[in-house]
């Protein structure tokens, strides 16, 4: 059995761009190359119908009305534009506090906290320690000038499934505008927008076998959702966002949704059935915790902790496989995750955390190597772990008085 | 993170893990670090009747630098006296591992390992 090393498992953080995406595309950066906004010339003409085809694509992924998909850079765009463009329009009529979620991606906290230093104020829900929101601690944190809501389908770190129906009837309930960001959740959970309570959701291709740097968001038509545009110019997408369409990103999305669409459904089986013969390896080893909920998850991500194991040594060791660490180590500063910390989870373990997020060309034979490397790598480096030899003589570490430095 | 050639050396071939009898009256141990800051090194040194480090033995939980100057630090005892162990300079152990500006204190960590080690030993021995 041989693999490519390093083995890619890190689909969480962006994918390849699947080649019929990649075919699709190229034609629209060379032959058809026209400006979609064009409306004199069959070039143009070209343009605007593969954009519209593309955006047909986008919708039926997530049963909604092509009308209602406006085309962005991206994920983070679609983010700051929604929880911007709505807090601002309807600041003046609801008022001006928002709810958000401590887990978020930083495109949405950051573009909070920017809300903030405009003069909003925000509530920062912690997650319960399986990284769910409990209903009834959301219920608590309105209050009567509650403007939005924003809390993410899918989190990409510990790849946990909010109740967005149960979230977003509380938020219908009390007149709330609600944004999802809905990047980590396409291909991977069924998302009915004729059904679910949503007013806003923002999307991202590069997530989903697309290629990078466009994405959308989703705006309601009935009832119809206002947003005051934060990029302004040729007055483009009805306005919301103005800015000439790429078209080639435009058709590879497109291209990119409609796969997921027609194969979602035996993709995710085939990529659950890798995520639990790793987790399985994994669980062969002693003291490893997965962090989040493992029901309500989506199939192909698994985050967990290996404890006593210090968390830059790990990602050194195991550089043959391409996995997102829950130590942000920079030559300057080793911050835990901060996701793992509002799960109530110690430093130690947030450090000791990996992310494996596995895909449509993830192998059996990846999986297994994979987990032949971390049984060998976490035993090497335990063998090192003073903490690890204090743990096996049945010391309980959080007792212990250490020498800070 | 660029690590230097002898780090990824001693990292990969960590030298003298191991653990002595903590109790026996020859040998001194020193734990230094915390979980919550990344490092915990415990350092072992044993010697002979002489007075001259025979042994040393390191356990490290921390980053690359950290495991290696622990290492590093286990072959520079031996043969040493105490006088000489304590003598041993965190700046040394860092231009001998090429570390980075901000793995410096992996070296002080290990330096102050060292002293650790030696003062617990010395409370060992008569007066």
């Amino acid at each position: 059995m041989t693999v490519k090393t390093p083995i890619y498992l890190d689909y969480s953080a962006t994918t390849p761009v699947d080649p019929r995406v990649a075919e699709k595309m190229i034609p629209y950066i060379t032959e058809h190359f026209g400006n979609p906004a064009s409306r004199s010339h069959p070039f143009g003409w070209t343009a605007e119908q593969a954009v519209e085809e593309a955006r047909d694509e986008v919708a039926k992924l997530v049963n909604a009305d092509p009308r209602e998909i406006v085309w962005t850079s991206g994920a983070t765009e679609s983010n700051n534009l929604a929880i911007k463009g709505a807090a601002n329009f309807y600041s003046g009529t609801k008022g001006k506090h928002i709810i958000t979620v401590q887990t978020e991606h930083k495109a949405v906290i950051d573009a909070v906290r920017e809300l903030e230093r405009q003069g909003f104020t925000a509530t920062y829900l912690a997650p319960e320690p399986n990284g769910l929101i409990d209903l009834e601690k959301f219920k608590a944190a309105i209050q009567p000038d509650t403007v939005l809501a924003s809390v993410m389908m899918v989190n990409n770190e510990i790849g946990v499934i909010q109740d967005i129906t149960g979230i977003g009837n509380i938020c219908r309930e009390n007149n709330i505008i609600f944004h999802v960001d809905a990047a980590q959740a396409t291909g991977k959970v069924d998302i009915d927008l004729e059904k679910l309570p949503v007013d806003l959701m923002s999307f991202s291709a590069h997530k989903t076998y697309g290629p990078k740097g466009i994405g959308a968001l989703y705006v309601r038509r009935k009832p119809r959702i206002r947003i005051e545009a934060q990029m302004h110019g040729g007055g483009h997408e009805r306005g919301m966002r103005s800015g000439t369409l790429a078209t080639h990103q435009i058709v590879g999305m497109g291209e990119a949704f409609r796969i997921a669409r027609l194969e979602m459904k035996a993709e995710n089986l085939q990529v659950r059935r890798l995520r639990d013969r790793l987790l399985a390896g994994l669980e062969e080893i002693d003291e490893v915790y997965v962090n989040g909920d493992m029901k309500n998850r989506v199939p192909h991500n698994l985050n967990i902790s290996f404890n006593f194991v210090e968390g830059e040594s790990l990602i050194m060791a195991v550089k043959d496989i391409a996995v997102s660490s829950g130590s942000a180590c920079t030559s300057a500063s080793l911050e835990p995750s901060y996701v793992l910390r509002a799960l109530g989870r110690s430093d130690e373990l947030a450090h000791s955390s990996i992310r494996f997020s596995i895909g449509r060309f993830t192998t059996e034979e990846d999986v297994d190597y994979t987990i032949a490397l971390m049984k060998s790598k976490i035993g090497k480096l335990r063998e090192l772990s003073p903490l690890w030899e204090m743990h096996l003589d049945g010391i309980d570490l959080s007792k212990v008085e250490w020498a800070a430095h | 993170m660029a690590y230097s050639d002898k780090v990824l050396d001693h990292y990969e071939n960590p030298r003298n893990v191991g653990t002595l009898d903590k109790n026996d009256p020859h040998v001194g141990t020193g734990m230094v670090g915390a979980p919550a800051c990344g490092d915990v090194m415990k350092l072992q040194i044993k010697v002979n009747d002489s007075g001259i480090i025979e042994d040393a033995k390191f356990k490290t939980y921390g980053c690359g630098s950290a495991i290696a100057s622990s290492s590093l630090v286990t072959e520079w005892l031996k043969g040493k006296t105490l006088d000489q162990a304590a003598e041993i300079k965190n700046s040394a152990i860092a231009e001998e591992l090429a570390l980075p500006p901000v793995k410096i204190h992996c070296s002080v960590l290990a330096e102050d390992a060292i002293k650790a080690a030696v003062a617990d030993l010395k409370s060992k021995q008569p007066a």
